[in-house]
């Protein structure tokens, strides 16, 4: 030991070693590296543009749906209730798993097939897993005179559309 | 006197062409036996020797061999698939049923691959069932252990994303609960299920990234894990024959 000493003096304490700066030197670009490719991956693996259907759906004219009915809109999955305080939309799919759900117009529920929750057709749950009840869809008019549903717009229940 | 069979697979042995491919030469010698096992690709992931008692078949039931031979019998058929099959949205269901009767022997393969994917699952477990009440699991097998969990998930995932592949109404119904499953994780849960469908619907997105992840991705990591798992049989002392460390010890008494 007191040989090397000789030849190599030693570091003041709060200095390093050549070696030892390449070295984390290297290891910091590593990380670096690693972290832009997590990121780099997570956007890549994000789409930036998505093919998906509109969330909004051109119900067509109010006066097709008798007062007391509840219409499904299979393709837009809602269901379009016309109750006598007025309009309104609620979601088809489960607040449970995401099951498409069916009106029973014989047992004046909406059913799920998957796990048996059950809507009344105000969407209150009323029998099942489901967490929540369905949520209600903000319902306009269009300039045309057409029910116009929005389903990105969840909005508070009992708020009915009169025409 | 007519040569026998053996005469002329002995001459084989002894040819210019078969010593050049087969680097260990051939003889009966423990050394040519031992080499034959060390200097294979595949061999070599495995022991030199092994105890005649741990091969018998009461031992493992040799679930673990079944296991791998239902997933080399899944990547024979699965590859053939592939031929027929567009992983799109207005393709994939026309495929599968043209598989199952417009392409020949695609009927054959499409069912062999099924029910083989539904076999590995059951082997799979079963395997896991033998090794954790022999106590196979115990050290130095532990790690072994982690890496045949993690077989189990890659085997789980490649019957999940699979499942989806035909596009028919059994299909998109349970990618939809299971993605939504997905999204009960503590926070980040709709963001892994935004993820793995690439959108927010069970669509042409999450057919494909399910298509690559089935076809490529975890047939890869399973087939590595698995490479692992072979080779730590060997390091980790071979099979397990239900002696402790103690007693494996090879003892001086003539064989019987």
């Amino acid at each position: 030991m007191p040989d090397e000493q000789k030849q190599t003096p030693p570091l003041p304490q709060d200095e390093s070693t050549r070696r030892e700066v390449f070295g984390k030197l290297g290891l910091g670009c590593m990380l670096a590296a690693g972290a832009g490719s997590l990121a780099f991956g997570y956007e890549f693996l994000s789409p930036n543009v998505l093919y998906e259907p509109s969330p909004i759906t051109n119900a067509g004219k109010p006066d097709q749906y008798p007062v007391g009915s509840v219409t499904t809109n299979a393709e837009a999955g809602i269901y379009i209730v016309h109750g006598p305080e007025g309009f309104y939309a609620l979601s088809a799919t489960c607040t449970h798993l995401g099951c498409r759900t069916a009106w029973a117009p014989e047992l004046g529920l909406i059913a799920c097939p998957c796990h048996g929750s059950r809507f009344n057709q105000d969407g209150v749950k009323v029998a099942g897993p489901a967490p929540n009840p369905l949520p209600w869809l903000k319902v306009s008019i269009s300039d045309e005179g057409d029910l116009i549903v929005d389903r990105s717009t969840v909005v508070p229940p009992r708020q009915f559309l009169r025409t | 006197m007519a040569r026998s069979f053996q005469n002329y697979l002995g001459d084989l042995r002894e040819s210019r062409v078969w010593q050049s491919i087969f680097r260990s030469g051939s003889g009966p010698s423990n050394l040519h036996r031992s080499q034959a096992i060390q200097q294979n690709l595949f061999l070599h992931l495995f022991s030199v020797k092994s105890r005649r008692s741990s091969l018998a078949i009461g031992v493992t039931w040799y679930l673990g061999t079944l296991s791998f031979v239902t997933f080399l019998i899944l990547v024979a058929t699965g590859i053939p698939l592939m031929l027929y099959y567009h992983p799109s949205v207005p393709q994939a269901y026309a495929d599968m049923k043209d598989l199952q009767f417009a392409v020949s022997a695609g009927l054959f393969l499409r069912n062999l691959h099924r029910w083989s994917a539904h076999a590995m699952v059951l082997l799979v477990f079963a395997h896991m069932f033998r090794v954790f009440y022999r106590g196979a699991y115990r050290p130095p097998r532990e790690f072994n252990w982690v890496i045949g969990v993690m077989l189990l998930l890659v085997t789980l995932f490649l019957s999940y994303t699979g499942y989806l592949l035909p596009w028919d109404q059994l299909a998109f119904w349970a990618i939809t609960v299971g993605s939504n499953i997905m999204s009960a994780v503590p926070l980040l849960g709709p963001k892994i299920r935004f993820l793995t469908l690439g959108g927010n619907t069970v669509n042409a997105n999450a057919l494909l990234r399910f298509y690559v992840l089935h076809c490529v991705i975890l047939p890869l990591a399973g087939g590595m894990l698995v490479g692992i798992h072979f080779w730590r049989i060997r390091k980790d002392g071979g099979l397990y024959s239900g002696k402790s460390r103690e007693e494996n010890q090879p003892k001086s008494e003539p064989a019987a």
